[in-house]
């Protein structure tokens, strides 16, 4: 099992990145999604919390499978996933306290993310520790990508910023909706659009091509 | 409680967790034996986590609510923290019996360099136009008056309730905000609030922003009803507080 | 902190919705919002949870509070509502059949809502007294259930319309609850 081929890890990995994207594609998690996208720092900090719940609970779910009754799983999942969120609760407020006040209840909230239930339910209980990680590891990853998506439009748009750092002139006036909870229904909306016409498209092209 | 039954033929949305009814159970020992072993490794996660980081955090506590003080207290240097009690009387925290009673106001006394008070801080909320403005706001007791505010928490609406942290013109207000209290130190002499924009008359009004007169109305709210509940508790016992 | 209990009520309903202003329980507001009469059934279910997981949570936090334990508050949360959840269930099996039938399958679901989990949090963190934490919950579980009707209403409409295949689904669903979310702005400052 250590010695897994590295196509197929990499496989296992781009199955949440790409083809599985939990925001975009299963539209799973979305309580964080639209709440702390309001910048890109907060989205990118919201996915990296998640994506260390993700692959710690997992981990410890897969070592547990074999000694897990099926009739508690769901409590020891639980209780797992409520541990590690804890942790990262304390390391955020350890790293700053800014950050913190600005995710708020979001954080403790990672514990209600059906992402995470479902990776341990779905995957990590029938999988070795290895795999079950790096495909855990895989949904944070996509998990991220697709909350900084959001959270990179909803700045630009919103306070005209990126990171922090302004991108226009004195002269641009934000467009302040993007910011407010309306506009995060709109930009993920806007993607969500944008992802089933390019998976439309791309069929049709394939097609083209091999006839 | 009883609804009608008519609700039986319902469309089931979502996929619901399969039931496996027919496996069989397993046995009772192993469950409490599955649960206890994760309860106590979570919970040695957890205590790691919590000692682990107490320091850091606690640090972190620390330099927030100094950098909070210092913004309203330009020349502070030093903080200490206290509590007024319901009754009367002024006492540390953390000092001696650590229980802080209910109805107690926190604050903050702040000391310059060389150890004497330069002002006093505390925080206070008002109802805003989203949601509950949180302040903190700083006071001297020479003048009796506000000196500085800065917001600790709010969720107004940017570009319009945002300007109480960035109006010049609203700001000035706070630089000698009338805080008198009356003879008896019973109460504040005169009620703080927030007035229509451009009728400001008294040293104890709040000119409010143009446009924004809900989210200002609540920063005179705060001001006041802390002050209010802190100032007359606090004042007879400004000695204590001279020297850090 | 001393918001009258109405202030509350008001607030968690309209200004500061759950759904739509504050981005909890999107999950079932999304997944079960298609048809009118599963809508208002879950809406009420998960009231009812939200009340019980509320009194609990108010109940555990002293007990927590009174040992300094407040590092296992989140994971004492949520084990007493999954637990909360399931006593719900087996009771109103027991007691009231008719209801359990009606509402029986969306219980488990409402375990992994975070309105519920999140009614829990935001009550400790605001510190609500007894009084304030239960409309708390009650308002935020009403105007739950009203986003929920609301948006079943306006989608069973839209099945008769002509809607371009590209924006069918889930996009749709999200530019009318930003459209919702929108007019529930109109709401704020009225519990002031």
């Amino acid at each position: 099992m250590s010695t897994a081929d590295t196509p197929q890890t990499w496989d296992e990995f781009m199955e949440g990145v790409w083809r599985q994207n939990p925001v975009f594609v299963m539209v799973l998690g979305m309580c964080p999604t639209l709440a702390v996208t309001v910048s890109a720092i907060n989205a990118i900090s919201m996915g990296l919390a998640t994506l260390f719940v993700l692959v710690c609970s997992c981990g410890l779910v897969s070592l547990m499978r074999r000694f897990t009754p099926k009739e508690v799983r769901i409590a020891v999942y639980i209780v797992i996933i409520a541990t590690f969120v804890t942790a990262v609760d304390y390391a955020i407020q350890a790293i700053s306290l800014a950050l913190y006040e600005a995710l708020g209840a979001f954080i403790q909230l990672i514990v209600v993310n059906c992402i995470i239930l479902g990776r341990a339910e779905a995957h990590a209980a029938k999988n070795a520790p290895m795999p079950a990680m790096i495909n855990a590891a895989g949904m944070g990853v996509g998990f991220t990508i697709g909350l900084l998506a959001l959270g990179v439009v909803r700045e630009i748009l919103g306070a005209g910023t990126l990171f922090g750092v302004a991108l226009f002139g004195a002269g641009f006036q934000p467009w302040v909706i993007m910011v407010l909870p309306p506009g995060g229904f709109f930009v993920l909306g806007a993607w969500l659009l944008l992802f089933s016409w390019w998976a439309r498209r791309r069929p049709l092209k394939e097609a083209a091509q091999n006839v | 409680m009883n609804e009608p039954s008519s609700t039986e033929k319902k469309l089931i949305p979502i996929s619901v967790v399969a039931l496996d009814i027919a496996l069989p159970e397993s046995p009772t020992g192993a469950m409490i034996r599955t649960l206890g072993l994760v309860s106590a490794i979570c919970g040695l996660i957890i205590v790691g986590a919590y000692q682990g980081t107490y320091d850091a955090v606690a640090a972190n506590k620390r330099i927030a609510a100094e950098r909070a003080v210092f913004r309203v207290l330009p020349k502070a240097k030093t903080i200490a923290e206290f509590f007024a009690q319901p009754g009367g009387g002024i006492a540390k925290v953390g000092a001696g019996d650590t229980a802080i009673p209910p109805g107690a106001v926190k604050f903050f006394a702040a000391y310059d360099d060389a150890g004497k008070l330069a002002g006093i801080a505390a925080e206070g909320v008002g109802k805003g136009y989203a949601d509950n403005v949180r302040i903190m706001f700083g006071y001297q007791p020479d003048c009796q008056c506000v000196v500085g505010i800065g917001v600790v928490a709010m969720r107004e609406t940017p570009g319009i309730g945002d300007k109480i942290i960035t109006d010049k013109d609203f700001l000035a207000n706070f630089t000698a905000l009338d805080l008198r209290l009356k003879a008896d130190l019973s109460m504040l002499a005169n009620e703080v609030k927030a007035v229509k924009h451009g009728s400001k008359t008294a040293a104890w009004q709040i000119d409010a922003i143009a446009g924004a007169t809900i989210t200002s109305r609540a920063v005179g709210k705060a001001i006041n009803d802390s002050a209010q509940a802190l100032l007359p508790r606090l004042l007879p016992h400004l000695e204590k507080l001279k020297t850090s | 902190m001393s918001e009258s209990a109405f202030q509350i009520f008001v607030n968690a309903l309209l200004a500061n919705n759950f759904v739509l202003a504050m981005f909890l329980g999107l999950c079932p507001f999304l997944g079960v919002s298609g048809k009118l009469d599963t809508a208002f059934p879950m809406g009420v279910a998960t009231t009812f949870v939200m009340l019980v997981a509320s009194l609990c949570a108010y109940g555990l936090n002293l007990l927590l509070t009174a040992f300094h334990l407040e590092f296992l508050r989140l994971i004492s949360y949520i084990v007493i509502i999954a637990s909360a959840v399931q006593l719900v269930e087996m009771v109103l099996k027991k007691y009231s059949p008719a209801l359990f039938r009606a509402l029986g399958i969306y219980l488990p679901l409402i375990t992994t809502n975070c309105a519920v989990l999140g009614v829990a949090l935001f009550q400790t963190a605001r510190e609500y007294d007894f009084v304030q934490s239960v409309t708390f919950s009650i308002g935020g579980g009403a105007g739950f259930t009203l986003a929920l009707v609301l948006m079943a209403s306006v989608r069973e409409r839209l099945t008769l319309s002509n809607v371009p295949d590209l924006a069918q689904g889930t996009a749709l669903s999200l530019m009318l609850a930003g459209i919702l979310s929108l007019s529930f702005m109109g709401f704020a400052g009225l519990g002031g």
